[in-house]
């Protein structure tokens, strides 16, 4: 099969061989992605020429830092359809959506004013969350639940691993918040949000979006979806590690409390009070991963250049090849649709009587690195009763050839433990 | 890969000795591997020094099933104190990169030695450490406190 792009070359790390000098084949995107040489050359050019402390010093390279710092601030949010006020710099996803569930609490204990009224919870008010999240957008719920007296109540799961949308009546005029997954980082499973969206609206529930999957792989609008909050993580898309993004609705924003707080983020502070800044600056306290963000602006130029509708076009035909290659390998289930339709190209399995480890192992005695493990989803591996899988994940850089390796890999496993 | 799954493994990994669970245990432990999920629950009675019955539960990798089922053939009905160095001995294996230990202690690991390779794979130590930390808390659990 002919790849509609081919880009492994802009990744220098994937020319290296491992394992006694196999070359590698990553199929490990899901869990963390590789880095173009133009983003690890943007981050090198601002350390080795611009770096200073933003949004202070009147000198001339603290101008060019703020101005990288808050240049990539735009360049994220035209990439996901937000206005520049909208996007908050956080260390990564699970932070932003921490963020979130923190600023609610805080709300809750009376912080922020009348207008953070809005975020308090109650005894008896209700979080909705989904079976097929990621603990970073279940565990955060969870415990602002025990801390408010608030209920968890959850939209579950279908056999095929997509949200039964069947199941909406979860959100009732009691839910709160509707925290869901854009994308299963198990299943691959695309959430249909428009439902969900809907009905949270019809409800008056805030909605929080797990995005860290979907901003790498599809195109990308939160204005459109609708969704109140989103998180996403720079590293799976690309960029650095250590830089993420919380996109929230202006209007939200403006009214939340701070989470963490010191300095950058206040306007008078006096021995017995602070006031705060605006958003964005109201939820990015202390010094900023200021290299990371430019990095991550180097990113996302980078997917633009490439267009993200060629980009989906690509990882739709490598799903495809996946999952047809699994399929002709004896007794291997798929956890997750077996369709492309509304599917990435991220594909979790269950090799029977061979436990996730040691599929691992032999392939990547082959020089193939996947993910194996529960991938951070415990509850959505407990409803296909399994407690752990096996998972290969595509990304930009992948080819044909690599699932080929991959599917020749796996039958192996499966001669070997056969 | 041949070298890392020896047919010593790869055999206890299919036929497990010990698997079960006791009435009544004087002391038991359970253990979790956080990275994967893993876990296993081990259960011992003491009798005069000795650990009298050992029983296991668990679930995970050919390794750690493997060497929770060598576990039980050479430390059940052997006194505390040798289960103990066995562990110990084990334990040093595992965290020695690959490579053998010196020949006593070799000798005294006897099949054990098959999980030599392991240690070369850094992920893969807990593994087989696993069924061995059980072993460690109930054994901790069933003996008094010495004063």
């Amino acid at each position: 099969m002919t790849d509609l792009l081919n880009l492994a070359g802009d990744f220098p790390l994937l020319d290296r061989t491992v394992r006694g000098g196999k070359p590698l084949v990553y199929l490990d995107t899901g869990a963390t992605s590789q880095k173009p040489a133009a983003v690890l050359e943007a981050e090198r050019a601002f350390n080795s020429r611009h770096n200073a402390a933003v949004h202070r010093g009147a000198h001339q390279i603290a101008e060019e830092a703020t101005e990288a710092y808050e240049g990539a601030r735009a360049g994220v949010a035209q990439f996901v359809g937000a206005d520049f006020g909208e996007i908050i710099w956080t260390k990564n996803a699970t932070e932003g959506l921490n963020l979130v569930a923190y600023s609610f609490l805080n709300a809750t204990l009376g912080r922020g004013g009348a207008e953070a009224e809005r975020f308090r919870l109650n005894a008896g008010d209700e979080i909705v969350v989904t079976e097929l999240e990621h603990h970073a957008n279940l565990v955060p719920w969870q415990e602002l639940a025990a801390k408010t007296g608030a209920v968890l109540r959850w939209i579950p799961v279908t056999p095929d691993g997509r949200l039964d949308l069947e199941q909406l009546d979860v959100i009732s005029e009691r839910t709160r918040v509707v925290a869901f997954t854009h994308a299963s980082n198990v299943t691959g499973a695309i959430t249909d949000t428009a439902p969900i969206v809907a009905r949270a609206q019809e409800v008056g529930a805030y909605t929080v979006l797990d995005a860290c999957q979907s901003a790498a792989h599809l195109p990308v609008n939160f204005a459109e979806l609708g969704v109140d909050f989103a998180a996403f993580s720079g590293h799976k898309m690309l960029a650095p590690t250590g830089v993420g993004v919380l996109y929230g609705r202006r209007e939200l924003l403006e009214a939340m409390p701070p989470v963490l707080t010191g300095g950058s983020m206040v306007e008078i502070v006096t021995m017995e009070s602070t006031t705060f800044m605006p958003p964005p600056q109201r939820f990015e306290a202390g010094t900023q991963m200021v290299a990371q963000t430019v990095g991550m602006h180097a990113a996302v130029d980078y997917l633009t250049g490439i267009g993200m509708d060629k980009l989906a076009a690509h990882e739709d035909q490598l799903a495809g090849e996946l999952l047809a290659g699994i399929a002709e390998v004896p007794g291997v289930r798929v956890l997750g649709p077996s369709s492309t339709q509304d599917r990435l190209a991220v594909v979790a399995f269950d090799v029977p009587g061979v436990h996730p480890h040691d599929v691992g192992q032999v392939l990547d005695d082959q020089g193939i690195a996947v993910r194996v493990g529960h991938h951070c989803a415990q509850p959505v591996h407990r409803a296909f009763g399994v407690h752990a899988s096996t998972r290969a994940s595509a990304g930009v850089y992948t080819s044909s050839s690599d699932i080929q390796a991959f599917i020749a890999g796996l039958h192996q496993v499966v001669k070997f433990f056969g | 890969m041949e070298q890392l799954y020896q047919q010593v493994i790869l055999d206890h990994s299919r036929q497990r000795s010990g698997e079960g669970e006791l009435q009544a245990p004087d002391g038991e432990s359970f253990q979790v591997n956080p990275t994967c999920g893993d876990e296993c629950t081990v259960q011992v009675t003491l009798a005069e020094g000795a650990i009298d019955s050992l029983a296991w539960t668990g679930k995970g990798c050919s390794i750690s099933q493997a060497s929770l089922s060598l576990m039980y053939e050479m430390v059940h009905g052997q006194p505390v104190a040798e289960a103990e160095q066995l562990g110990e001995t084990f334990r040093e294996l595992i965290h020695n990169r690959g490579q053998e230990l010196d020949e006593e202690k070799m000798d005294l690991l006897d099949d054990l030695g098959a999980f030599t390779g392991v240690g070369r794979y850094s992920a893969r130590v807990k593994c087989a450490l696993l069924g061995w930390m059980a072993l460690r808390g109930a054994l901790a659990q069933a003996q008094p406190t010495q004063a």
